[in-house]
């Protein structure tokens, strides 16, 4: 198992946005994480990464616990994770973002060519490579923070609803990126709002209500399910 | 001779140190928020171990070439003041990371009494006088008259603030503070230390005010335990003027204000038709701080709140 989380609960003040979830992610697999607004995906997310300290749970990473390590130490495990609202910093150049994504590498030839590799992945980005990043439209910033996490040749790839505010045939090409992406060889936990697009290109998927997983199962399975079916594909059944 | 130019003259000398000076607070303040009050008594701090190192070694008559002693001096006001604002900065403001805005501040107005009154019980409350190291060559160039020692603050000054931006904007390192100044938690993510990115920052800007403290003395020949005050509160004031949080800004405000402050105290005495001397430049300044505030908050090269770099 790459990713497991096992009761995992995290509490802001006295509410509880994640109530002990257990869930698992194999090397190789494409996974997604869908619920409607409000579940607790990103706070599940964030207590992954160490940006918030769960309350009880654990969170054990390619064989070790990281329950409440700092996010810095994270890359370096090849954890990477592009944020919800994609957390562009937006006075660097869009060269700068992605060469912080690459912080931690010491390669600077291998650096480089990854550079060159994500703007042939997005050559909308390599056309403003000297832009500032608060420049770009959402799309644009979306791809970028993509290719960001990209540059620290991760293991793990933790994507935080990449289709929010994007136009349908923008979200169509992210989410052939993203498979295209994980059939490189990088495992994926997706979140997303748009369940029938993730569990499309997902091998399994994770439904979540109010803090806790309501179903899990194989991505076809979930597609067929009649309560997924009428709850987050909108048909009714 | 012409007090306009003499008075620029003057006022782009002094504007350099402050210009160093508000590097400090405006690098500080871009990374976490922080007016840190205490940062003129590092300069303070920086002035007087400088002052004791360079008179302790002339006044043991080792030998030594003056130049070798300044580097020494200032080697050491280097090594003592970065090694405070690290301290200061662990021990005093990163517990209070997380508390509301004005504990940090009230803390650094702490910081700086206790480190005022440090000083006044290592070096007491008088005036120390600092030796003319070299003798001062004065060169007349249209009227006015420039020293040596001015050539060598400004030319020092630009020199390290040079350095500083491309550091801040050509080095990975500069771009990964540049980062946490804009997003902490994204920056963490990158695998940035954001408390090692913080420290950097105290620790650059305390380097920097160990620089314009020895310049400072050496400049006015005097050294004092409450010099940073003032001094503080101008290049405070200078950072504010530039936009703070913007290390172009810190410069321009710097020289902007040492100008300011200097053409006023050449004029004050016309203004007022001789009411009041140049003993009151110091109200230039914080005339200048009042006028920003009300008018462009956001100083000369400010921009909007969230924006800092
Ligand atoms: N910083 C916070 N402080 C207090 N409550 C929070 C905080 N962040 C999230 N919450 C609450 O925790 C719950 C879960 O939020 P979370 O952001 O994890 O939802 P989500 O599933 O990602 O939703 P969305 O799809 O809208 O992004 C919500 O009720 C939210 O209001
Ligand atoms: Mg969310």
């Amino acid at each position: 198992m790459l990713l497991e989380l096992a009761g995992l609960e995290v509490a802001y003040g006295g509410i509880k946005a994640v109530k002990g979830i257990d869930l698992a992610v194999e090397k190789g697999e494409l996974v997604c994480l869908i619920g409607a607004n409000g579940a607790g995906k990103t706070t599940t997310l964030k207590a992954i990464c160490g940006l918030t300290v769960p309350r009880a749970g654990h969170v054990r990473y390619a064989g070790e616990d990281i329950t409440g390590m700092p996010s810095y130490q994270l890359v370096a495990r090849g954890l990477a994770m592009v944020p919800e609202g994609r957390g562009i910093f937006r006075q660097l150049t869009v060269e700068e973002n992605l060469v912080m994504g690459a912080f931690i590498r010491g390669d600077r030839p291998a650096v480089r060519r990854d550079l060159e590799h994500v703007f042939e992945i997005f050559p909308r980005l390599a056309e403003r490579r000297a832009q500032s990043g608060g420049t770009l439209s959402g799309g644009e910033q979306q791809m970028l923070a993509i290719g960001r996490a990209l540059m620290s040749r991760p293991r793990l790839l933790l994507l935080d609803e990449p289709s929010m505010g994007l136009a349908p045939l923008l979200v169509g090409r992210i989410f052939e990126t993203v498979r295209e992406i994980a059939k490189g060889g990088v495992t994926i936990l997706l979140i997303e709002q748009n369940a029938r697009l993730a569990l499309e290109i997902s091998t399994r998927g994770y439904v979540m209500e109010s803090g806790r997983i309501a179903l899990a199962g194989r991505a076809t399975d979930l597609l067929a399910d009649p309560k997924v079916r009428e709850a987050y594909l909108g048909e009714a059944t | 001779m012409d007090i306009f130019l003499q008075q620029i003259v003057n006022g782009v000398t002094l504007g350099s140190i402050y210009a160093l000076v508000a590097l400090g607070y405006t690098m500080v303040y871009g990374i976490i928020g922080l007016i840190n009050f205490a940062h003129g008594d590092v300069v303070m701090v920086g002035a007087l171990t400088a002052f004791t190192v360079i008179t302790g070694l002339l006044g043991a008559g080792a030998g030594l070439p003056v130049g070798a002693v300044v580097a020494l001096g200032l080697a050491a006001a280097i090594l003592v003041c970065t090694t405070l604002a690290f301290g200061i900065e662990r021990v005093a403001y990163r517990p209070l990371r997380r508390a509301a805005r004005l504990a940090p501040l009230i803390t650094a107005i702490g910081v700086s009494i206790v480190l005022q009154n440090t000083a006044m019980m290592i070096w007491g409350r008088n005036y120390l006088r600092f030796p003319e190291l070299w003798q001062s060559r004065r060169f007349v160039i249209a009227g006015a008259s420039i020293t040596s020692m001015q050539v060598a603050i400004v030319l020092v000054s630009v020199a390290v603030m040079a350095l500083l931006l491309l550091m801040i904007h050509y080095t990975k390192l500069g771009t990964a503070m540049r980062a946490t100044a804009q997003n902490p938690e994204v920056a963490g993510l990158m695998g940035i230390n954001i408390n090692t990115a913080i420290s950097i920052a105290f620790v650059i800007g305390a380097a920097l005010a160990a620089a314009a403290g020895f310049m400072v003395m050496a400049y006015y020949q005097v050294a004092h335990y409450h010099m940073g005050f003032i001094l503080g509160l101008k290049a405070f004031t200078a950072a504010v003027l530039g936009g703070i949080g913007n290390l172009g800004g810190a410069m321009l405000g710097g020289l902007l204000l040492g100008v300011v402050e200097a053409l006023g105290a050449g004029y004050i005495g016309d203004l007022t038709f001789g009411f009041l001397g140049s003993n009151y430049q110091d109200v230039f300044a914080f005339f200048v701080l009042i006028l920003v505030l009300i008018f462009r908050p956001l100083g000369l090269l400010g921009e909007r709140a969230g924006d800092r770099a």
